[in-house]
């Protein structure tokens, strides 16, 4: 054999290897996890300002019609990629999580690593629940355990190739998953601190409201910038103050008691009643306290003004 | 008086013709309409404005109003045009549409007779604003795009 043939295999093969290696699914051991009473409330703040509902509970005819205790999955989430089914994470034992050790749960939020050590793939928004704080996680999965059991597994996800094959999403994960828990700025508020954990964090607002690249990442520079819905319905705005203070045709500027009052009820300041998907999300804000929704105000309304696409001009 | 009774006839007629001409611009005037109305139950809700009962009955009043005269605003021919942001699904779902239309008329009704003060006008209005308006908006108003 030729010695650059023999060459070129031999860097190919170690090439693969390679690839192999870097994308080896992380885990979180058990080790890891000191001891540890779960705070079965705070687990349920967390449920709701993570919004665990509105995509695992199974669907109803209406949306105010769904309840949220029973995550049954099976929602249709439509993407670029194909479509996602979401999965079961009630505490069945059979077709839900109850099986799934602690350190399974926190492997999922922190790492987007199943227990069978696959990779999830990041429509489960772990590019922002890694950032939860480790006691959080617990306290939410001691709370999904006190929830009905419900059994029925969702179907698999419908996804074109090569975006089925799992192991890529170990390379996503190298490019786009950092892997850092939130720290909080000693230069600001503890309201502040506490918003810009909430949204960054459980909230996973920029998972919705920031433009994506090809590969589906989030394009960094344009956080919170506005983009078309990742589910390919609509448009999604800019909550920088770059969109806030120039808000509808009217150029109507949000105030941070504006942002808190709209999380509470849907209204906004034209008077008018959320719908669409940020209707979904009012249904979990609404379930915080008024010091959580002030917070969220507030860092919203510290966001650094940036443009963001722009949104297709109206029909009709 | 005789007068006055003329106009105000004359604006009746004119308006329901312009009703039968154009029902997506009637229909989008009555929603802007209540919203107007939304705004200043919000500001009183907030603090920000004082409470006032003469706005209190403004407010429910142009609800019933809506409520009441969107329903024939929908005619089969008035799917698009105008800037509509109805839903298809309303001709697919008439029935259930002008069912909420109702509740909302109700609803605004109900809450006219039984708001005393500052804390029952929030839970009345309150409730509308998400029961009647934004579950009705989440189904049957196309997302702005």
């Amino acid at each position: 054999m030729r010695k650059v043939t023999l060459l070129a295999a031999v860097v190919a093969v170690a090439a693969i290897v390679l690839a192999y290696v870097l994308t080896v699914p992380e885990v979180v051991p058990a080790s890891a996890l000191p001891a540890y009473t779960p705070n079965i409330e705070n687990g349920r703040t967390m449920f709701d300002i993570g919004g665990c509902a509105s995509c695992h509970a199974t669907p109803a005819k209406e949306p105010d019609q769904v309840d949220r205790t029973r995550l049954g999955g099976g929602l249709a989430l439509p993407s670029p990629f194909g479509t996602f089914y979401v999965p079961n994470i009630s505490p069945d034992p059979a077709d839900g999580i109850g099986k799934w050790s602690e350190a399974n749960f926190v492997t999922a939020l922190a790492k987007g690593t199943s227990p069978g050590n696959k990779h999830l793939f990041p429509a489960f928004p772990y590019t922002s629940y890694q950032r939860m704080g480790l006691s959080d996680v617990r306290d939410l999965f001691a709370y999904i355990k006190t929830l009905p059991p419900v059994s029925g597994r969702a179907r698999a996800h419908e996804l074109k190739f090569p975006f089925n094959i799992r192991r890529l999403v170990g390379a996503w994960k190298l490019l786009f998953l950092h892997g850092a828990r939130f720290t909080p700025d000693a230069s600001k508020s503890a309201q502040w601190n506490r918003g810009a954990y909430l949204v960054n964090g459980p909230g996973h607002c920029a998972e919705c409201h920031s433009p994506r690249n090809f590969l589906g990442a989030i394009i960094d520079g344009q956080r919170f910038a506005g983009g078309p819905s990742p589910d390919g319905k609509g448009f999604v705005p800019n909550i920088t103050p770059a969109g806030l203070q120039h808000w509808s045709s009217d150029d109507v500027a949000w105030s941070e008691k504006d942002i808190a009052s709209y999380l509470a009820d849907g209204m906004n300041p034209a008077g008018d009643y959320a719908g669409g998907a940020m209707a979904e999300v009012i249904r979990n804000t609404a379930l915080l306290s008024d010091a959580d929704r002030a917070a969220i105000a507030a860092y919203i309304a510290s966001l650094p003004p940036r443009q963001g696409p722009k949104p297709p001009p109206k029909k009709n | 008086m005789f007068r006055t009774v003329v106009v105000t006839a004359m604006a009746f007629a004119v308006s329901a013709a312009i009703a039968q001409q154009d029902p997506i611009a009637a229909r989008k005037a009555l929603m802007k309409a209540n919203g107007d109305q939304a705004k200043i139950g919000a500001a009183m809700m907030k603090g920000e404005a004082p409470f006032d009962m003469a706005a209190v009955h403004k407010i429910f009043a142009t609800f019933q109003e809506a409520a009441t005269k969107a329903p024939a605003l929908f005619p089969d021919d008035s799917k698009t045009g105008g800037k509509t942001a109805a839903d298809p699904k309303i001709w697919q779902n008439k029935d259930d549409f002008n069912a909420r239309l109702a509740k909302l008329g109700a609803d605004a009704k109900a809450a006219d007779a039984s708001v005393t003060d500052l804390a029952s006008f929030k839970a009345a209005f309150g409730g509308i604003g998400k029961n009647d308006c934004g579950s009705c908006h989440e189904k049957y108003r196309v997302k702005k795009s």
